[in-house]
């Protein structure tokens, strides 16, 4: 009995020898890899040696006053056009979800007109078709001749403003649809909850709903707000003094086009990096929550 | 039919809840047809019948979460949400039915507990906001009914870290901290997993040997008849058998009762 146990402990035993794994080799992968880094540096190398391109005037203009007042600018119309896009947004989208049919019907009207059409073509009905059917903007009281105020639209309606119009009524009919769609992704329990441990409606949006919505929408809202930073470009056509508008003027006059483009593409390379890792710090800071279990302290 | 004994109301307190006549139509089903029915102080009533017969309905209507069509429905003297003039019930505002919720504490079948916000956040978050007390004061009362209900060392965590059977018994701690007079329970152990229930019943068994009213809607018979001072069979929108749960649930006179009870214990 025991030489039979000790024979079968002895078969048991692993290989002496560990076996090593071999990975798979990815010939193919390493030759596509080099064939396009050499497509790419013949490329450069190419570009590189065009004379009609004066290098040096692209550090040059980066950090030119005029550029960097155009990105000035360009900030500025984006997050304020952001910040009313959002405030249309939850607004419009509480309309849409009050149930009071007219208000859903305006709201619905509206995100189709805003969404429907192009941006540039709303950039340039708010510039110049407005100034040219209203004129003048007044205001009066009826049946009695009394005129409370009555401005040439020009002073009122500014290359800025009408920007600012622009943008916002359009990104507040994206924002509507996103908020909507973040109040609907909330459970009806956690109203319910609230309202049974006597939370006012009020209340109940403030520290219940609203957190839990902001924390759905925030990813969408970013990709909007990369997006706005952008289209504030399309701004140039009335130009209005942004980025992409200050650097037409500058190219118009010394023909720099191709290096003044370039400092353009680096400035929106910037900003719309700046604001990607914001949403990334914002998102990582809400998932509070949502991640994997922390467990006790 | 159930007539609560009106002749011996002169003689004992007011009854936190009681029902007269109480209806609901919800769409075109008439789901509540009738209720009367009267909880007393201290005690644990369970609600019991088939889906559908009206029992999560009438527990939704005590704290206002749903209306009623017709009838009387008082928490602790006052109707929930309405205000009675001239013989008609006015829906109150927002504000006033919210201060006669907070009188009563809920526990929901899915927990609903509020995954954005810590385990002691979910249970400070009524007593601060809408009771105005100060941190330190709601920490401390949330800090003891949490260790009450055995979750002391979750406090830091968030719902989404803990198990059905610790998230449910947050919900209770969470609704006992506003110091209700009367707790319901809707189905609060049915989403479970069966070996997380027992945890549960525990507390709610706690709670109910407190002293605290309660009413309890669940299909757990062996907890109904241990932890019930009264057990309503309801069917069909009706309170069709009511009374000590020996009596309705170990000689149960209603046919619909008795075959309730097959079902559920074959």
């Amino acid at each position: 009995m025991p030489r039979k146990t000790l024979v079968e402990a002895k078969t048991r035993e692993p290989p002496s020898q560990e076996l090593i794994v071999v990975p798979q080799k990815h010939i193919g992968r390493w030759s596509l890899a080099a064939a396009v880094i050499l497509a790419i540096s013949w490329l450069g190398y190419n570009v590189s040696t065009i004379s009609v391109i004066d290098y040096g005037a692209i550090p040059r203009y980066l950090f030119n006053a005029s550029i960097l007042q155009g990105v000035l600018l360009t900030v500025e119309l984006a997050v304020i056009a952001q910040v009313i896009g959002v405030i249309i947004g939850i607004v419009l989208s509480a309309a849409k979800l009050s149930g009071n049919p007219v208000l859903v019907w305006l709201v619905t009207a509206y995100v189709w007109v805003f969404r429907g059409s192009p941006l540039i073509l709303q950039i340039l009905f708010w510039y110049n078709g407005i100034l040219l059917v209203f004129p003048r903007i007044a205001l009066k009281v009826p049946f009695i001749d009394w005129t409370l105020f009555d401005i040439p639209t020009s002073s009122i309606l500014t290359v800025f403003v009408a920007s600012l119009l622009a943008l916002s009524l359009n990104q507040g009919a994206y924002m509507a649809e996103i908020v909507r769609g973040g109040i609907l992704a909330v459970d009806r329990g956690q109203m319910e909850a609230s309202n049974a441990l006597g939370l006012t409606g009020l209340k109940t949006f403030r520290y219940v709903l609203m957190p839990q919505v902001i924390r759905v929408i925030i990813p969408p809202t970013g990709n909007q707000f990369l997006s706005m930073i952008k289209d504030t470009s399309l701004i140039s056509v009335i130009a209005g003094g942004e980025l992409l508008t200050t650097v037409r003027d500058i190219y118009s006059t010394n023909s720099l086009i191709f290096e003044l483009l370039a400092v353009a593409c680096f400035w929106y390379l910037v900003l719309t990096s700046i604001a990607y890792a914001g949403q990334h710090a914002i998102e990582r800071r809400l998932a509070r929550g949502h991640l994997p279990a922390t467990g006790g302290f | 039919m159930v007539l609560p004994n009106d002749s011996a109301s002169g003689v004992s307190p007011m009854p936190v809840v009681s029902a007269r006549g109480v209806h609901k139509t919800l769409g075109k089903t008439e789901v509540l047809k009738g209720i009367d029915l009267d909880v007393q102080a201290g005690k644990t009533v369970v609600f019991m019948g088939g889906s559908g017969s009206g029992k999560t309905t009438l527990l939704r209507c005590i704290n206002h979460l749903a209306t009623i069509d017709r009838g009387r429905l008082l928490v602790d003297g006052d109707p929930v949400g309405y205000a009675e003039r001239d013989g008609k019930l006015f829906e109150l505002r927002g504000a006033e039915i919210a201060r006669r919720r907070a009188k009563i504490g809920m526990v929901f079948q899915h927990f609903n507990l509020f995954p954005h916000l810590t385990v002691l956040e979910n249970v400070t978050l009524a007593p601060r906001k809408v009771k105005g007390l100060t941190a330190k004061e709601a920490e401390e009362l949330a800090a003891g009914l949490l260790t009450r209900v055995k979750l002391g060392d979750k406090l830091g965590s968030y719902p989404s870290s803990l198990s059905g059977g610790q998230q449910q018994r947050v919900a209770i701690a969470r609704a006992l901290a506003m110091k209700p007079i009367l707790m319901l329970f809707d189905e609060p152990t049915s989403a479970l997993d069966p070996e997380l229930v027992g945890e549960v019943l525990d507390v709610i068994r706690e709670v109910s040997d407190s002293g605290m009213t309660s009413i309890i809607v669940t299909h757990e018979v062996g907890f109904a008849r241990e932890v019930a001072d009264d057990v309503a069979f309801m069917s069909g929108g009706k309170v069709v058998e009511f009374g000590a749960p020996d009596q309705v649930l170990g000689a149960p006179k209603d046919d619909r009762t008795k075959a309730f009870l097959q079902r559920v214990l074959s």
